[in-house]
């Protein structure tokens, strides 16, 4: 009896360890805790990409994509248990969605030397690649975000914001704070006048900030927000009826679930993104056929189009793609961290590529190299049409202003690098 | 009349308005730990699992639908049907009861006697329980609650200020709503507990556990029907803010609001849940008016807990708390 036992448990383990060949893929994600609704979406659509991959293409160049998924509840320590907890399974990178967490992981990454991609979120200055080896953050990130918000302003206001108030409504953390600096950057560029209005986690209650808003009636309004904080401040906007097209979110800040609960009152809600939204590509089509219907979907199989569901996809097929490139450097399938790294690093994302990969335009084109891990920092800015249910792309590829924001990551990276003796590479 | 006066006048009712939503969520920590002694950890979930169950009884949506597809390959999500709000509150509080009976069943009978910390513990293994079943049952996207409540700026209020003052005052219609469903809610509990023969066993079991029990009252028949209207009120609560933000899992934080308000009200007054709300709410409010701008904003989470503690140091049991004298 016990030797059957003993003979199941072994079993059961060689089953639900990775087999030695496949390429491994940690994917942090939070079903659970108060922000799954935002987690579920993501983690669904990079787990959809993988399976795709494997079911359709039989794997990366041969090899399978053994996708290991641990819950973090968007809790940092959890995030960092899961890093510890899997990184000894052969993870080629990590995509931790949580800038917390991101934080967290930078020095042990760069320690273990296992590649990082927080993409469009985390340290923006890991965008210079002469400081962060093994961080990434293509192909957009916070600044490139504030920058783009502002240059939309830029764009339906004749090019001239002098005189303007712009107010920013952000997430009380590190994460909410990211923008700022840019912003008042570039309000000594443009000559708009910046409010800030911080908002406590987790942002239930905003009738102070609102009531300012109100009073101090600013042209526009940016918002960093996360979770409940992006509900409640459209609907808070739809109260005291702020015009919601002078109302723009980051990325984090534009997706269904942000403006559903608020109905009709969001109509008009703008948010930038950084890849299309929707389900009109080709690709859904080969999800329809190899994981939808085969019954592999992950999750509930809910969530396919949504904003974060794309998302999810994209930093999955990001994730596929500098595989591809490091087999390619590499000459060989069976890749390590190291290499991933060096794929990664030499990742080029073209119309061409996009468009065989069913999902023509999807996002904007881009190169890696050593020294710009950060990408081509391009983004749209979409609108929420409440009747459709539907985010509508209203802007095309907007560039963010690499002269005011070059010299920030610099300046930031140089910093970091100076506190923890980091040695400059690709000189 | 100063621009800073008035302003002052909006911010000072919108704390009072905003006070009477955090005092409906520590109302349901009143009740328990009046009758009780228990600390109720889970009364944030509780207001947070009522309004996911009266969503989805609204909607008509399945429970356990994914646990359901999952076991049995099926693609069952609704059934078809649309409950009016009324019906679905009603049946809500059916299930806000059969929870309560499952509660004490399956947890605090086997705990009598047991230290009030013990209790305490259990209330948050509860918490965490509720939270999964919530997800299982009824699914972790965001949805939005419509049972018929106004939203938006009052607009009798924003002209009839504006033509006393030349500034219209911002009141939000749902906190109006939510300030006239409380005033009913204190009444009725008020009259429940002075007039009705369960009310007044309610009490007697507030005063003194055993002395009750002496006199034949059911000591679990009260503690059911305690958690029963904690529960009722933990659904009032979870409308009204899953009204303002969807009803989603952060929901369950609404109860962070309520520990200042217990704090500097006292955990045994109902009375002293309502002054409470209403100071921390217009405390916090104008704190982040005056002197917010000056320290970088976002003052009102900490200083929530400041003005409770700063209430504690003169009064530790709270305005209205009981003093508690023990003999040595």
């Amino acid at each position: 009896m016990i030797l059957r036992l003993a003979a199941l448990a072994l079993a059961g383990a060689v089953a639900a360890g990775p087999a030695l060949a496949d390429l491994t893929f940690p994917s942090l994600s939070y079903r659970t805790g108060p922000y799954a609704a935002n987690g579920i979406p993501f983690a669904d659509g990079y787990a959809d990409y993988f399976t795709l991959i494997n079911e359709r293409d039989g794997g990366i160049g041969g090899e399978m994509i053994n996708m290991i998924e641990c819950e973090t509840g968007y809790n940092t320590e959890k995030g960092v248990e899961c890093y510890e907890s899997t990184k000894g399974q052969g993870s080629l990178i990590y995509q931790p969605l949580s800038t917390g967490i991101t934080y967290q992981l930078i020095p042990k990454v760069s320690a273990d030397g296992i590649p990082m991609h927080s993409m469009g979120y985390g340290r923006t200055s890991a965008a210079n690649g002469k400081v962060f080896e093994w961080v990434f953050n293509y192909p957009a990130n916070y600044w490139d975000g504030a920058s783009i918000a502002v240059k939309h302003l830029l764009e339906i206001n004749g090019g001239d914001l002098s005189g303007k108030k712009i107010a920013l409504v952000y997430h009380n953390s590190a994460y909410g704070k990211e923008p700022i600096r840019t912003l008042e950057e570039l309000a000594k560029k443009h000559g708009y006048e910046l409010s800030l209005l911080p908002v406590d986690h987790p942002g239930q209650e905003q009738k102070s900030q609102w009531l300012q808003i109100r009073r101090d009636r600013p042209d526009y309004v940016l918002m960093w927000g996360w979770g409940v904080m992006n509900q409640v401040a459209i609907q808070e906007a739809a109260n005291i009826r702020y015009p919601m097209e002078n109302f723009i979110g980051i990325w984090w800040s534009g997706s269904e679930n942000d403006v559903l609960p608020v109905g009709e009152g969001a109509n008009g809600y703008k948010a930038l993104n950084m890849h299309l939204p929707g389900a009109d590509f080709p690709i859904y089509e080969d999800l329809k056929t190899y994981v939808y219907d085969t019954g592999m979907a992950a999750g509930a199989g809910d969530q396919a189009g949504t904003v974060l569901y794309n998302r999810g996809l994209y930093a999955a097929m990001l994730a596929v793609e500098a595989a591809k490139k490091a087999q390619e450097i590499h000459g060989t399938s069976a890749i390590t961290p190291a290499m991933m790294r060096d794929g990664m690093e030499a990742l080029v994302i073209d119309a061409a590529l996009m468009e065989s990969l069913g999902i023509p335009n999807f996002g904007p084109e881009f190169e890696v190299s050593c020294d710009n891990h950060g990408g081509s920092g391009l983004g749209i800015v979409q609108q929420w049409d409440a009747a459709a249910g539907t985010w509508t792309q209203i802007t095309d590829y907007i560039a963010s202003d690499r002269e005011v924001l070059d010299p920030l990551i610099a300046e930031d990276s140089m910093a970091y690098a100076d506190e923890n003796g980091v040695d400059m590479r690709c000189e | 009349m100063p621009d800073q006066l008035l302003f002052a006048a909006e911010v000072t009712l919108n704390g009072l308005m905003a006070g009477v939503l955090y005092a409906l969520v520590a109302l349901g920590f009143v009740l328990i730990y009046k009758a009780s002694g228990i600390f109720n950890y889970a009364q944030g979930v509780m207001a947070l699992f009522a309004a996911l169950t009266l969503v989805g009884i609204m909607d008509g949506q399945v429970p356990f639908s994914h646990l359901i597809n999952a076991i049995f390959g099926t693609e069952v999500h609704h059934f078809g049907w649309h409950v009016p709000a009324v019906a679905a509150i009603l049946l809500t509080i059916v299930v806000m009861v059969v929870l309560a009976w499952a509660v004490n069943r399956f947890i605090f009978r086997h705990l009598v006697n047991q230290e009030p910390i013990i209790l305490f513990m259990a209330t948050i293994g509860l918490a965490y329980f509720l939270e999964g079943f919530g997800d299982l049952m009824w699914g972790s996207d965001i949805k939005k609650l419509d049972v018929g409540l106004p939203q938006g700026i009052n607009l009798w209020i924003d002209e009839t200020t504006y033509n006393a003052f030349g500034y219209g005052f911002f009141i939000d219609n749902l906190d109006i709503v939510a300030t006239v469903i409380a005033a009913l809610l204190v009444i009725g509990l008020v009259i429940f507990s002075q007039y009705t023969k369960q009310g007044r066993a309610l009490r007697a079991v507030a005063d003194d556990h055993q002395a009750a029990l002496s006199v034949g009252i059911s000591l679990n028949f009260i503690w059911v029907l305690v958690w029963s209207v904690a529960g009722f009120v933990a659904l009032v609560a979870g409308i009204m803010w899953g009204a303002k933000s969807g009803v989603q899992f952060s929901l369950s934080l609404i109860a962070l609001k309520a520990l200042p308000v217990l704090m500097l009200g006292g955990f045994t007054s109902i009375p002293g849940a309502i002054v409470g709300g209403l100071i921390i709410g217009v405390g916090e409010k104008l704190f982040e008016f005056l002197i917010g701008p000056l320290v970088g904003g976002a003052t009102e989470n900490w200083f929530a807990y400041v003005l409770a503690l700063l209430f504690l140091v003169f009064r530790p049991q709270g305005l209205f708390g009981e003093k508690i004298i023990e003999r040595v």
